[in-house]
């Protein structure tokens, strides 16, 4: 499956892109080390961190667990006030073929609390998922920094 | 046996009637397994009252991790052993709780004083209700 | 030196300093740009006889209209100061960038008697000093701007940490008295700056009175829960004091539990169940008159 709906939004500023692939445990961890490193260049708070790591550590697993390995882009995006981290996770695996219920918390079919991707849409300030049953599943998520 | 010196191992020291571990590197679920085996043999081998958990050097703590700290705890009371996580951070505590997880069953402290003081509490009052039995 | 646009404006400015500075300083008498009310008169002519040298100075090597580039960095920093000093003290965006357009007149009159027989030139150097002239007025504009920004920024930061006071009341007991309305951003910090709280003072009760705000929704309802939720898992107890009985009856309307948190009617329950919970009693000692 393309991720056509989850494509960064092209900005301008000191802008990076990094792919990691998602086949093994030991690549969650470094999903986590380096969306923590992005949302250190775009200078977001300890608990937005928390957050955003914490939910591509949910989603990556999801990658890993349900859709059988895939891969992750971590893309800084947007100008100097606001700037944006932006993960689109995307894996070719079954795919989910009831949405609402895989959103639900609490409901899993891999043995887990349920909770990845509800989770992941509650920490996240911008949630968005396409799944087509025997293609795949694309995640994106965004969050980015306040300016008071 | 030491745990020590093995790389990919989280070492358990023993305080007094108290199993301390200490996690302190971005965990990966193969150690996770590893410290679940090691940590119920150690209760049955040493009889422990409590095991304490430090994760105040844990930056991210997602369902994964958050669910294997409830295992280890229902494990640990199976083992008659009551689990206290100790130095959760702030940033930590919101996200858990924003990701739907509260760890129903499995008691807090500050920190390892305060966890050590919860454990020995806790144990003296079973005392008393046995002996009052 | 020659000029790279062919302007001898630079030259002009130089040999007419004085008599540009006076005018200038009276021009911007008559435009009301000086207000006595806001600063004194020594003050104007200090700032316009050091902004005017520094003019010349930036233009004695040709005229650049560039004034971002390196020759102009004096000139900038002039106008920061001068438009830092109107900010402070109270002037207007207009009266701030006035402060250079009320330099025009003079040299307009100095140009108009250097070239009164060659209309040309007389039109060509009234055009580049109009250009440069309105390049550092809008200069001073965003400078002003972002004076303000800075302000704005400042006073928000300080009255959100005004507003949220952590209180140690006794050992291991903590309290946060909120005063106002709840909004989102507000309640975010407040349930950050009491988690620190919790760490820094190792707080094992803490009490959230909410006697001074007005209206509960189930916005606040949930952040509060959301807060003792978090502080539970740190291995602290939240409890909130100070629920006026009209809240309590929204809380129960918006149908919104707070299972895991204690609710006192005023503070001092709080504090007398708070001290029950870490073991402290206290006993009355008879008052001494009786003895």
């Amino acid at each position: 499956m393309r991720p056509e709906a989850g494509r960064p939004e092209a900005g301008r500023g000191e802008n990076s892109a990094e792919t990691i692939p998602i086949r093994t445990g030991a690549d969650v961890s470094r999903v986590r080390r380096s969306v923590a490193t992005a949302m250190a260049v775009i200078g977001a708070s300890r608990i937005e961190t928390t957050r955003m790591v914490t939910a591509a550590s949910e989603l990556a697993r999801n990658t890993l667990d349900y859709g059988g390995g895939g891969e992750v882009l971590i893309a800084v995006v947007g100008r100097m006030t606001r700037r944006k981290v932006e993960l689109v996770f995307t894996d070719h695996g079954p795919g989910i073929s009831d949405m609402s219920k895989a959103l639900t918390d609490g409901y899993s079919t891999g043995g887990g609390l349920g909770l990845g991707l509800s989770g992941a849409r509650r920490l996240c300030k911008e949630f968005e998922i396409r799944s087509v049953p025997g293609e795949g599943t694309v995640v994106k998520v965004a969050s980015w920094t306040e300016r008071p | 046996m030491t745990h020590f010196l093995e790389p990919n191992r989280i070492p358990i020291f023993q305080i007094g009637d108290c199993l301390l571990l200490t996690i302190q590197v971005d965990l990966e679920d193969r150690m996770i397994m590893t410290l679940k085996d090691d940590l119920a043999e150690r209760i049955a081998k040493t009889h422990a009252k409590g095991v304490l958990i430090d994760i105040s050097a844990l930056d991210v703590v997602d369902s994964f991790i958050g669910r294997m700290l409830a295992n280890i705890s229902a494990i640990a009371r199976i083992l008659d052993a009551a689990t206290v996580i100790v130095g959760m951070r702030p940033a930590v505590a919101i996200t858990l709780v924003e990701l739907g997880m509260s760890l129903q069953g499995v008691r807090t402290a500050l920190d390892v004083d305060r966890g050590m003081e919860l454990i020995r509490r806790e144990s003296s009052e079973g005392a008393e209700r046995l002996h009052e039995a | 030196m020659p000029d790279s646009t062919g302007s001898n404006l630079p030259g002009l400015l130089s040999r007419y300093q004085d008599r540009i500075l006076t005018d200038w300083i009276a021009a911007q008498s008559e435009v009301g740009v000086l207000r006595a009310d806001l600063m004194r008169e020594a003050e104007l002519r200090r700032q316009s006889r050091s902004f005017l040298s520094h003019l010349i100075a930036a233009t004695k090597n040709g005229l650049n209209f560039d004034i971002e580039s390196e020759q102009w960095q004096d000139v900038r920093d002039m106008l920061t100061e001068v438009t830092n000093f109107r900010v402070d003290h109270g002037f207007t965006p207009t009266e701030t960038a006035t402060f250079i357009l009320a330099l025009k007149q003079p040299i307009f009159e100095c140009l108009r008697d250097q070239y009164k027989d060659d209309p040309a030139t007389l039109v060509n150097e009234a055009w580049s000093a109009t250009v440069l002239l309105d390049k550092l007025g809008l200069y001073t504009n965003d400078i002003y701007l972002r004076g303000r920004e800075d302000i704005i920024q400042r006073q928000q930061q300080e009255m959100l940490e005004l507003s949220t006071p952590v209180v140690q009341l006794w050992d291991r007991i903590v309290a946060l008295p909120l005063i106002g309305t709840l909004d989102s951003a507000r309640a975010q910090i407040v349930m950050e700056n009491l988690l620190e709280a919790v760490v820094e003072s190792k707080a094992e009760i803490v009490i959230i009175d909410i006697t001074g705000v007005p209206t509960v929704d189930t916005l606040v309802a949930q952040h509060l829960l959301k807060t003792a939720a978090a502080a539970k898992l740190m291995g602290a107890e939240c409890i909130i004091s100070g629920i006026r009985p009209q809240i309590a009856q929204t809380i129960v309307h918006l149908g919104v539990e707070l299972p895991q948190v204690a609710t006192k009617a005023d503070l001092q329950s709080a504090f007398a169940h708070a001290l029950k919970r870490t073991g402290v009693t206290f006993s009355a000692t008879k008052p001494a008159h009786t003895r």
